[in-house]
Formats: structure tokens, C-alpha cells, sequence
């Protein structure tokens, strides 16, 4: 399953961050986040439950980039 | 001297943030979000606060000193000084000091507190200039507040010119126009669209005619006449006339949401640059963290221990501090994706849709253009194309074909009838023999006519003038005796031949045709087109093992593409290194199977393409380029303690603005 969430990160080194630590997240299959149009397109493991599995990307993505946003 | 440089560039801040603060910021467009404008009122007081104290002398502070206990004004000095910093800087220290907790120790938030909280001590350790941490964060602060307001202008920008989302469609209720969400409207609902609207969905004229505009699709500036029967896309602007559109898809179907769809999501695909840049920048910080820490110890330990020097150990620090400011990998970073962004949105302005930034990279490498002859050189419509011999006027002779062949629904017979331009008068036509294989026979207005090909003239015993144009030939006898014959074959675009010599002139080296036709038709294309090479008689699978062994063939980093219009062609599209397919505009197999999509069937838009990823990634290029020369230029001054701290954020700040500028400069191509 895949979702496109929007998201709101400021610099372009901060988004390549936050997209390593979703896809590092447990659930993720695969991550891409689009700094130009703020997007995050994530890509779930079978079975995972997408909201849950979402908490868990913005707990890491807060941890590598404080001031991001990801709304749900 | 410095000093004074330092309060002119305070006020110059202070002025120019009150103007964007308070002038473009309370414009209801200036597209400044509530972080920006808060961030601009801190740099606003920061600097202010910074100019006052740098305006009250210094002895000021020692006087205080009488009044209260010793080295009082020392004291009040450095509160007002790190009160200040603390106001510009303390998101920064706190980013920094998370980064820490959360092991993510190496970022730019990190170098800055290091760099400016070192300075800072140095200050106070010799209680002198602290308007240098303080200014150092101040212009980072600038320059951060600068990148993203105009990242985020750029970026609003670009999405505003591919704007093609309609926002609602009408319905005609009750006699009155309602508007509604078009994801709402169902198949086959009677949609109204009035001048200067949007189409928001596919469909079929059912009423009206209009000339539509559809340059935002096409990047054609010419308008297109429209009216009931025509089928008609999303996308288009509705330019004169009142419209009733009976819908055959869904919005989320149409044309207009597959293209937003399509180039939203083009800038995921990352290219190797940006790949390149962002395994570069994981590298690079720490580098840069460890050689600092290398430049603050090594050097004042060896002059310490092996030289017998005085360690030197503030100027050696002072100079790692420089190091980490410069290092800071941020224009590189934001500018490469920038110009891919500003590429595509500029691409798609022209009709060409590029499904991502590794498509629009590697077009720039394109070295062998293969092309599907039918419907991609050629219109892929036969028409007549040539009348030789013939002693009567041309029109006549067509006439005459062409009510000859009036019974007939054969395509020949069709293409005739569209030279002849008029509804033929079946009453003129008697007595009609169709010879199957080999032509007509008829009697028109009591004149009788023959038209086939050579064999027909050989059975009639008539001797026929053999043609050496490749095509369809239909010899004409009129009454027995010979008349001319007719060619027809499929026409050349118009913009054929101009197009395969811009792409020379772009740099192709070699270029291909691949078609079904004959031998004879295909060379005559060719050599009219000056195409290098031509493989004919092809069935469709033979063009994917045509275009494997010519991939076989090509050397070293260049690139083979191919040009399709889309047709029985999508498994030679995804073989090739770069699949073109033209003339896409409703066709949605084509939008699917290509990596790049020309929305009209101009084939110079093939050479446009090429132009602008060049002048893109040539972009990039420089770049990267300036970035890291200015960096390393920075790195190696301030190593040796030529480049002071200023010098060193404003090198960092101005080549991200530079670059940044740079990158905006991919979404011109209209004149390439």
C-alpha cells in the first residue's frame, strides 16, 4: 500500500534526513520524500498498519529534524 | 574598518527586513509563511539590538565600573552581547544541542552552535569582540531565512505555472449553474463550460463550438477550433463560445489529473546528481567536523612539542571555528534539485511532460534518436501526394478519380475524395466495374474512365508511364488513352526535416529509422529527411530487437532514445534507454509506456527536449562546480588563517543565493 502524505520541512538536506529515517522506520517498504512539492509517498509492508506505522516515521523524523511536519 | 563595514551591513539588514517584513510581507501574495515572518522579525531585533550596542563606546562599560564592583561593565557588556545571541540564535543552539541527545551530531544547526559559542567564549576570554559570533549567526540566520522564502517562492511559482487543476465544474440545474466538485461528476453527465473556464474533465461536445486554448497543455499557442461531435480534453481553457460537454471519464480518468499526476510526481525520481549530492553531504560534515577538530589540536601541539613554539592554541581554534562556518553543505544541496524541479516545470510549459529528473539527465546524454517512421515523421494519413503526366488540369483529374471511386471505402479511394474537396455526385457515375486487385472502371458524365494500377492499364492494353516517386500510384486512361497518374503516400510532417537537423545540431550523432513500410518508401523518407540509417519491413517485434542491437552498439555514457507515437510501439518505448512518445493528448497507453511525453505531434519538440535538459543539467553542473570551488577555496584560506569568520559565512550564504538564482534560470526555455 502506498499513501502521499504532505509534509513541511525546510531545507533540502533535512528532507533527504527525514526521508532516511522513514525508510529506516519499521513497516516502511520504501520512502521517498519530494522537498519541491512537499510530499512524503511512503510505501508500507504488507500487513502494517499505515497510521500506526506513520506515528513511529514522524517520532524519527522529528528526531533527525526537529522543526518538520508531517500531516496526517 | 571592519567595524564599520559591519554597521552599514547592520543597517542594510535592519532596512531590508523592514521591508520584507512590513511591506512584501503584508501582501496577501507574498506567499511568506507565518515561520518566515516571525524568523524576519527576530533578525529584524536582533541586528537592531546589535547596531545599538556596537554604536555605544566601550568606555561607557569600564566607567560603570566605578559605580559598581570591579569589572561591572565587563559583566553587563557580555549579558547585553549574549542576550542578543541568545535571541537569534536560540533555535539554532537548541536544534543543535537535539541533534546531540538524538545522535544526529553532525548538521549544520551543530557546526553553527559549535562555531559561534566557540567565538563567543573566545570573547569573553579576551573581553573583546563579540559582534563577531553574534554577526556570524545573524547572516546565517539571513541566509537560511532568504533560502527558504525563496525556495518556497520558486517552488509556488513553478507549481502555479503548471496549474492546470480545474477547480469545479459546472452543472446546469433547474435552469441555473451550479458549480461542484469535479470529482463528484459522474460518467456521462452534461457539464457546462463558459469562456475563459477550464475543462474539467474528457469528453464530447453536445452543444456549442468554441476555439480552445490549449497551451498549457500543448505548449501551441495557436487556438483550436472546436464544436458538438469533437471530442474534447481536460486541460484545454475554453476561449469564446458557451460549451455542453457530455463526460466519458472521471476527473480522477482525465487527461488533466494523469498530467498533474505525472509531473508531481516526476521529481521523486531522483537523478544520479542529486543521488550523488545527497551521498555526498552525508560524507562531507563529518569530514569537514573531524579536520576542524584536527586544525584546533594538531598544529599548536606540533609547534608545542616539536617545534618549541608558543602553542598559538586561540588563533589555531579560531581558524577550525572558520572551518566548520564555510562547511555547511546547503547550496549544493537545495540547488540541484531545485533546477530539476524548475527543468520539468519549464518542460511542461513547452508540451513536454518528463516523467523525472533521471529522464530529463539522461536526455542530455542522447546521442542515437530512433524514430517510428508512421505517425512520428510522417502524418501516418495518405493523401495525395503528386499528379505527373497527366494532360488535363489536375483538378479535373482528381475529379474524375475520385468520383470514379465514389462506391469505394477503400482508404485510397478516401483520400481522393479529400483532395477532390467536394461531395461527389453519385448521378454523375454509371456503369461501375471494380477489378478487384487491380483498379475501377466507370463512366462519369458519359467519359470513360479507368483507374488502377499498372496491371489494369496492361489488361486495357494502354501504355503507362511507370513512377519513380515511392507510394501508392493510380494510373488514369480516359477514354481509352493515357492520362497521368496520381500518387499517394503518407506525408512527411512539416517539421520533419527541421526537426532531425536541430537534433544534430543538439549533438545527436546518429539517427535511425525503423518502419514497416516498404524498402522503397522508407529510403525516399530518409533520404528527404537525412536520416543516417533505415531498417524497413520491420514487424513490430523486429523494432525491439533492432533497437536492442543498436543499444548493443553505442559506447561508453551515451544515451538511445526513441521516438514512438505510442501505437503498437509501448515495448520498444520501455527498451530503450529514453522512450519519447508524441502526440500524446488522450492517449493513455502512450503517458504510461514513455519516459518523456510530447503532448502534440511536433517532432522539433524531440531537439527542444534535448536543449533543455542540457541547458538544465549544465546548471547543475555549475553548480556543483561553483559550490564546492568556493568551499574548498574558503576551507583552504581559512585553514591558513587568510579568510576570518565573515568572510566565511558570507561565502556560504552567497554562493546558496547564487546557486539558488542559478537553479531558477532551468524554467526559461522558451527561446531554445
Amino acid at each position: 500500500m502506498k499513501k502521499t502524505y504532505k509534509i513541511e520541512v525546510d531545507c533540502a538536506n533535512c528532507a533527504n534526513k527525514m526521508e532516511d529515517a522513514a525508510r529506516k522506520t519499521a513497516g516502511v517498504q520504501a520512502a521517498v520524500v519530494n522537498f519541491m512539492t512537499q510530499k512524503m509517498t511512503v510505501e508500507f509492508g504488507e500487513g502494517q498498519e499505515s497510521k500506526a506505522v506513520m506515528q513511529e516515521v514522524l517520532k524519527a523524523c522529528k528526531k533527525v529534524e526537529p522543526d518538520c511536519e508531517i500531516f496526517m | 574598518m571592519q567595524e564599520i563595514v559591519i554597521d552599514v551591513l547592520l543597517a542594510a539588514v535592519i532596512l531590508t527586513a523592514a521591508v520584507f517584513r512590513f511591506v512584501i510581507g503584508a501582501r496577501a501574495d507574498s506567499g511568506m509563511t507565518k515561520k518566515q515572518k516571525r524568523m524576519l522579525e527576530r533578525i529584524l531585533v536582533a541586528s537592531g539590538v546589535l547596531l545599538v550596542l556596537q554604536l555605544i563606546p566601550a568606555e561607557l562599560f569600564v566607567r560603570l565600573d566605578q559605580f559598581l564592583f570591579p569589572s561591572a561593565g565587563r559583566w553587563l557588556r557580555f549579558a547585553l552581547y549574549l542576550a542578543d545571541y541568545f535571541l537569534i540564535g536560540y533555535d539554532i543552539l537548541r536544534k543543535a544541542v537535539k541533534g546531540i541527545l538524538n545522535r544526529q551530531v553532525f548538521d549544520e544547526n551543530f557546526l553553527m552552535a559549535v562555531a559561534t559559542v566557540g567565538a563567543m567564549a573566545l570573547a569573553v576570554y579576551e573581553n573583546g569582540d563579540y559582534l563577531e559570533a553574534i554577526a556570524v549567526m545573524l547572516f546565517y540566520q539571513i541566509g537560511e531565512w532568504f533560502q527558504s522564502y525563496a525556495v518556497g517562492k520558486s517552488r509556488r511559482n513553478i507549481s502555479d505555472l503548471m496549474d492546470i487543476r480545474p477547480d469545479y465544474a459546472n452543472i446546469e440545474r433547474c435552469g441555473a449553474l451550479e458549480q461542484v466538485d469535479p470529482d463528484e461528476v459522474e460518467i456521462g453527465t452534461v457539464i457546462v463550460v463558459q469562456p475563459g473556464e477550464k475543462v474539467p474533465i474528457d469528453g464530447v461536445i453536445v452543444e456549442g463550438s468554441s476555439s480552445l486554448n490549449t497551451s498549457a497543455l500543448t505548449g501551441e499557442s495557436l487556438p483550436r477550433e472546436a464544436a458538438a461531435g469533437d471530442e474534447i480534453i481536460s486541460g484545454c481553457i475554453n476561449m469564446t463560445g458557451v460549451l455542453k460537454i457530455r463526460t466519458t471519464k472521471e476527473f480522477g480518468e482525465s487527461t488533466v489529473s494523469k498530467i498533474l499526476d505525472l509531473v508531481e510526481n516526476a521529481s521523486s525520481r531522483k537523478s544520479r546528481s542529486e543521488d550523488f549530492i545527497s551521498k555526498f553531504a552525508k560524507i562531507y560534515t563529518p569530514a569537514v567536523c573531524y579536520s576542524a577538530l584536527a586544525l584546533a589540536v594538531l598544529p599548536p601541539l606540533v609547534r608545542l612539542l616539536a617545534l618549541g613554539l608558543a602553542a598559538d592554541w586561540g588563533t589555531w581554534i579560531y581558524r577550525a571555528l572558520t572551518f566548520l562556518v564555510i562547511s555547511c553543505p546547503c547550496a549544493l544541496v537545495i540547488s540541484i534539485p531545485l533546477s530539476f524541479f524548475a527543468g520539468i516545470g519549464g518542460a511542461s510549459q513547452e508540451g513536454i511532460l518528463v516523467k523525472g529528473s533521471n529522464f530529463l539527465e539522461s536526455l542530455a546524454q542522447t546521442k542515437v534518436v530512433v524514430f517510428d517512421k508512421t505517425g512520428t515523421l510522417t502524418q501516418g494519413v495518405f493523401e495525395v501526394n503528386g499528379i505527373h503526366h497527366s494532360h488535363l488540369e489536375d483538378e479535373e483529374l482528381i475529379e474524375y478519380a475520385a468520383l470514379a471511386e465514389s462506391a469505394s471505402s477503400h482508404p485510397i479511394s478516401k483520400s481522393l475524395q479529400r483532395a477532390y474537396g467536394k461531395t461527389p455526385d453519385r448521378s454523375r457515375v454509371s456503369d461501375v466495374r471494380e477489378i478487384s486487385g487491380r483498379g475501377i472502371l466507370a463512366t462519369v458524365d458519359g467519359v470513360e474512365v479507368a483507374a488502377g494500377n499498372d496491371k489494369l492499364m496492361e489488361q486495357l492494353n494502354i501504355s503507362c508511364i511507370p513512377c519513380h516517386h515511392a507510394g501508392t500510384i493510380i494510373h488514369m486512361a480516359i477514354n481509352g488513352s493515357y492520362a497521368g497518374h496520381i500518387v499517394i503516400s503518407d506525408v512527411v510532417k512539416p517539421h520533419s526535416q527541421k526537426a532531425v537537423a536541430a537534433l544534430r545540431e543538439a549533438g545527436v550523432e546518429r539517427t535511425v529509422m525503423l518502419t514497416g513500410d516498404g524498402k522503397k518508401v522508407a529510403q525516399q523518407v530518409a533520404a528527404e529527411l537525412q536520416i543516417d540509417t533505415v531498417y524497413s519491413e520491420l514487424l513490430p517485434g523486429d523494432k525491439v530487437s533492432k533497437v536492442e542491437e543498436l543499444l548493443a552498439q553505442k559506447t561508453g555514457k551515451a544515451k538511445l532514445a526513441f521516438v514512438g507515437d505510442g501505437i503498437n510501439d509501448a515495448p520498444v518505448l520501455s527498451r530503450a534507454d529514453i522512450g519519447i512518445a508524441m502526440g500524446a493528448m488522450g492517449s493513455d497507453a502512450a503517458i504510461e509506456a514513455a519516459d518523456i511525453v510530447l503532448m502534440d505531434d511536433d517532432p522539433m519538440k524531440i531537439a527542444k527536449a534535448i536543449k533543455i535538459s542540457r541547458k538544465c543539467l549544465g546548471i547543475v553542473y555549475q553548480n556543483i562546480v561553483m559550490a564546492l570551488g568556493v568551499k574548498a577555496a574558503c576551507l583552504i584560506l581559512g585553514a591558513v588563517g587568510i579568510a576570518n569568520m565573515y568572510l566565511a559565512i558570507f561565502a556560504d550564504v552567497g554562493v546558496m543565493v547564487l546557486a539558488v538564482l542559478n537553479a531558477i534560470r532551468c524554467l526559461f526555455v522558451k527561446k531554445l
